[in-house]
C-alpha cells in the first residue's frame, strides 16, 4: 500500500506535467505535425485529381527540381519580398509613431487607442471591397486625386510598382494598428521618470522618443519585426482579392502573385498537388532561414547594448 | 512510402466497398415513400438556379416524403469544395451544380458520378453538343444534366452606335460583321467617330467569339492538347491582338468591378453577348435600359456559359437525386427559369414553344431574344472540350489583359503556352 502510494506520488511529480502538455502537443500532431508530413509525402508524387491512380505515382524529388528552374516560383519569391517589404517598413514606422502619439495624455485616449484597432478588426474581404475601388482604374478614388498630375489614369494592376503599392496599402492598412498597440503597451513600462529627468535635462520630446523610448522599445520590435517578416511570407489573402484574372494568375502577367497565390494556383487551378507540395515546404523553408536571421541579427543588436 | 501506403488503400478500398454495398442493399429494399433530404449545392447568385425556393417549393409539394436543402457559395469556392470533396471519397452534396467550363474537368472521374444514361435519359432533349460536353468522350457516361445554355449574340448600344454614324437596326447592324475580321473593321469605323467609346470590353471575349465557331481548339477527338500547334487558335489570337492594338479594348476584366461599372459609364459599345448576359446587363446597369439592342455573332455561332446539374456516386440517395436532376432540367423548368431569371433553355423542343420563340426584351429595344439565341445553337459545331478547357480559356483571357496593359504580344503569347503547359501538360 505504501508503495503503491509512493508510486503514485512520483508519477504525480514526474508525469503530470507532460499530461498537463499532452492536449497541446496531441493537437498540434493531429492539426500541424500530421499535415506536414503528409504533405511533405505529397510532394514526392506527381498527384493530381484529374489522373486516378497518380497520388502512388512516386517522383522522388523531381517537384523540387523543377521548382528551382521555375521562373513563375522566382517571380513569385521577388514578389513576395518586394511587398513584404513596402508594407512591413513603413507600417512598423508608421505603428511606432500613431504609439508614441497615443502614449500622450489626450482627450478621449481610450477611445483613440480603441480605434486604432478598428482596420485590424475588419475582415480582408471588406478591405479588399473598398480598397478595389480606391485603387479602380477608371473612376477609382486615388486616380482621381491624381488626374492633376498624370497624364493617362494609373492602372494599378498592369505595373509591378503600382500593384505592389496598392496590396501594400492594404496590409498596412489592416496591420499598422495592431502593432501600434504592441508598441503602446511596451511603451507604458517605461518609466516615467526617465522622461521626466530628460525633460529637467532639456531633451526635446523628438529627444526623448530617440534616446529613451525607442533603446527601451527594442526588444519588442524586434519581436514585431519578426512576426511581421513571416506574415509577410505567407501573405496570400490582399493578393488573392486584389486579383481580377479568373486562375488565380495574381495579375494578368503575375504582376503581384505571391509565393502563397501561386502554391494556390498550382494546387486548385492546375490540379498539381504534387508541386504544389513541393511549394508549401519550400515556403516553410525559406520561413526558417528568414526567422533565423532575423533570430541572428536580433542577438547581435541586443549584444552591441 | 509506396508499400506502406499499400494497407491503407486496401483498408480505404473495404471501407468504400462496405458503403456501396450497404447503398446497394439499401436500394433494393428502398421504399419508395420514405422520408429523405436531398441537399443541393449551387454556385453564384442566379448564374445556376435561381437563389429562391420556389423550384424546390413545387417540387417538395409534388413528392410528399422529399425536404431540399440548397447551400449557396460562390462560383471558385464551390468548384475547389466539389473537387476537394470528390477526391476525399465524402462530403458532396446529392446534387451539385457544375458550370460549363468546369464540367470537362469532371469527365475524367466519371465513375464519381451517377451515370444518367442509366436512368433512362432520353438525351435527344438537348443539342449533341450540349450533352457532349458533359460527356465521356465514348458517350458512354453523361455525368450531368444541362440546366440552361449560352448560346452567343452581341449586344450593342444603339445610341453609341447612332452616335457614331453607323446603323443602328439590328438587322443592319448583324450585316455589318459576317465574320470577325468584319466586326474588327466595323470597329474601326466606329472608333473614327467616337475617340472616347472603346468598341468592346475586353479582348478575351472576342477571342471566346472566334473560337466559338470551331470544332477544335485546345484539344483534339483523341483529348490530346493540341493548343500550341492548332492554328485557329493562333489566327484567333492573332485577330484579338491586331484589335487591342488598333485601341478597340476598354480592357476590363470579365467580372471585376471595373467590368460593372464599364456598363453603366457605356464605356464600350459592343459586347459578346451569350444569352445570361442579358440579365447581368440588366441587373448591373439598370439605367441603360433602352438603349442596347441584340445582333448575330459574327461567323454565326458559339456558346459561353450554362450549367449542368450532377449526382454524385458517393450520395447515399442518387436514386432520389437522380429524379430531383430530371425534373430540374425538365422543359416546363426550363421554361420557368427562363421567366425568372433569364437563363436560356437548353431543351430544344422550348425553343418553340411560344413563350420562348415569341420572347422580346423592352430593355433591349424589343429584341427577339428567344429567336436569335437558338439560331446561334443550331449552327454550332459539336465542340471539343478536354479536363483544362477551362483554365485554358482564362489563361488565354489573362494573356490579352496583359497585351492591353502593354506587354508585347509575342512575349505574352510564350508565356500563356508555359501556363497552359503546367495547367494541363500532365493530363
Amino acid at each position: 500500500m505504501e508503495k503503491l502510494r509512493s508510486r503514485l506520488y512520483r508519477f504525480d511529480l514526474k508525469g503530470s506535467p507532460y499530461l498537463y502538455v499532452l492536449p497541446f502537443f496531441g493537437l498540434f500532431a493531429v492539426f500541424g505535425l500530421f499535415p506536414m508530413a503528409y504533405t511533405a509525402f505529397i510532394s514526392t508524387t506527381a498527384w493530381s485529381p484529374r489522373r486516378a491512380g497518380s497520388e502512388d505515382e512516386s517522383v522522388g524529388l523531381e517537384n523540387y527540381q523543377n521548382l528551382f528552374g521555375d521562373e513563375n516560383f522566382h517571380n513569385a519569391l521577388i514578389n513576395t519580398f518586394g511587398i513584404g517589404l513596402v508594407s512591413t517598413v513603413p507600417q512598423l514606422l508608421l505603428a511606432l509613431g500613431i504609439a508614441h502619439l497615443l502614449n500622450y495624455r489626450l482627450r478621449g485616449r481610450l477611445l483613440l487607442r480603441m480605434g486604432v484597432l478598428v482596420p485590424y478588426i475588419t475582415s480582408v474581404a471588406a478591405v479588399a471591397l473598398i480598397f478595389n475601388q480606391i485603387f479602380a482604374r477608371d473612376f477609382g478614388l486615388l486616380n482621381w486625386f491624381l488626374a492633376p498630375f498624370t497624364e493617362n489614369p494609373i492602372d494599378w494592376r498592369a505595373e509591378k510598382w503600382a500593384s505592389w503599392l496598392a496590396v501594400s496599402a492594404m496590409v498596412t492598412w489592416h496591420w499598422t494598428g495592431y502593432n501600434a498597440l504592441i508598441y503602446l503597451a511596451a511603451m507604458q513600462t517605461i518609466p516615467y521618470e526617465r522622461y521626466e529627468s530628460a525633460s529637467i535635462d532639456g531633451a526635446s520630446r523628438w529627444q526623448q522618443f530617440r534616446y529613451i523610448t525607442i533603446p527601451a522599445l527594442r526588444p519588442t520590435i524586434i519581436f514585431t519585426v519578426v512576426v511581421s517578416t513571416i506574415g509577410a511570407l505567407q501573405l496570400f489573402a490582399e493578393p488573392f482579392l486584389f486579383d481580377t484574372t479568373r486562375n488565380n494568375n495574381g495579375g494578368s502577367d503575375r504582376q503581384f502573385q505571391t509565393v502563397v497565390l501561386y502554391l494556390y494556383q498550382q494546387f486548385w487551378t492546375n490540379g498539381r498537388y504534387g508541386y504544389a507540395a513541393a511549394i508549401a515546404w519550400t515556403l516553410f523553408g525559406v520561413t526558417v532561414v528568414i526567422a533565423l536571421v532575423n533570430f541572428l541579427l536580433a542577438r547581435r543588436i541586443r549584444s552591441e547594448d | 512510402m509506396r508499400t506502406s501506403r499499400r494497407p491503407g488503400s486496401a483498408l480505404a478500398l473495404a471501407a468504400v466497398s462496405a458503403i456501396v454495398l450497404t447503398a446497394c442493399g439499401g436500394e433494393e429494399a428502398a421504399d419508395p415513400n420514405a422520408e429523405i433530404t436531398l441537399t443541393i449545392n449551387v454556385y453564384g447568385d442566379n448564374f445556376s438556379l435561381p437563389d429562391n425556393r420556389s423550384l424546390y417549393d413545387a417540387y417538395e409539394a409534388a413528392h410528399d416524403n422529399v425536404t431540399i436543402v440548397e447551400n449557396r457559395s460562390d462560383f471558385g469556392t464551390h468548384h475547389q469544395n466539389l473537387q476537394a470533396r470528390l477526391t476525399a471519397g465524402s462530403g458532396t452534396a446529392d446534387l451539385e451544380v457544375i458550370e460549363v467550363g468546369q464540367v470537362s474537368g469532371y469527365i475524367g472521374q466519371p465513375d464519381k458520378f451517377v451515370n444518367f444514361n442509366d436512368h433512362g435519359v432520353d438525351s435527344s432533349q438537348w443539342t449533341e453538343s450540349t450533352v457532349a460536353r458533359a460527356s465521356t468522350p465514348d458517350g458512354g457516361t453523361l455525368i450531368g444534366l444541362p440546366t440552361d445554355i449560352g448560346g452567343l449574340a452581341m449586344c450593342y448600344r444603339t445610341d453609341l452606335f447612332a452616335a457614331a454614324g453607323l446603323p443602328t437596326d439590328r438587322e443592319q447592324v448583324s450585316a455589318l460583321w459576317p465574320t470577325w475580321e468584319d466586326y474588327v473593321a466595323t470597329g474601326d469605323r466606329f472608333l473614327a467617330n467616337s475617340p472616347k467609346v472603346k468598341w468592346f470590353d475586353a479582348g478575351g471575349h472576342v477571342f471566346t467569339g472566334v473560337l466559338g465557331n470551331e470544332a477544335q481548339t485546345y484539344y483534339d477527338a483523341e483529348g490530346t492538347l493540341i493548343v500550341e500547334k492548332n492554328p485557329v487558335v493562333r489566327d484567333a489570337w492573332d485577330l484579338t491582338v491586331d484589335a487591342i492594338e488598333k485601341g478597340q479594348s476598354a480592357a476590363l476584366a470579365e467580372f471585376s468591378p471595373e467590368w460593372n461599372t464599364g456598363f453603366q459609364q457605356g464605356q464600350f459599345a459592343t459586347i459578346t453577348c451569350p444569352a445570361w448576359m442579358m440579365g447581368y446587363i440588366q441587373a448591373n446597369a439598370a439605367d441603360t435600359s433602352g438603349k442596347w439592342d441584340i445582333a448575330t455573332i459574327p461567323g454565326g455561332s458559339g456558346n459561353w456559359g450554362g450549367s449542368y446539374v450532377t449526382v454524385p456516386a458517393q450520395g447515399a440517395n442518387t436514386d432520389a437525386a437522380a429524379e430531383l436532376a430530371k425534373w430540374l432540367t425538365s422543359p416546363e423548368q426550363n421554361i420557368e427559369l427562363y421567366k425568372m431569371i433569364g437563363n436560356f433553355p437548353s431543351q430544344t423542343s422550348t425553343w418553340t414553344d411560344p413563350e420562348i420563340a415569341d420572347y422580346t426584351s423592352e430593355f433591349f429595344s424589343g429584341a427577339p431574344a428567344g429567336t436569335i439565341f437558338p439560331a446561334s445553337l443550331e449552327n454550332a459545331p459539336v465542340q471539343v472540350y478536354g479536363p483544362q478547357s477551362g483554365v485554358i480559356g482564362n489563361t488565354f483571357a489573362g494573356a490579352l489583359n496583359s497585351v492591353e496593359q502593354g506587354t508585347d504580344p509575342d512575349q505574352a503569347w510564350e508565356s500563356a503556352m508555359k501556363d497552359i503547359q503546367a495547367a494541363a501538360g500532365e493530363g
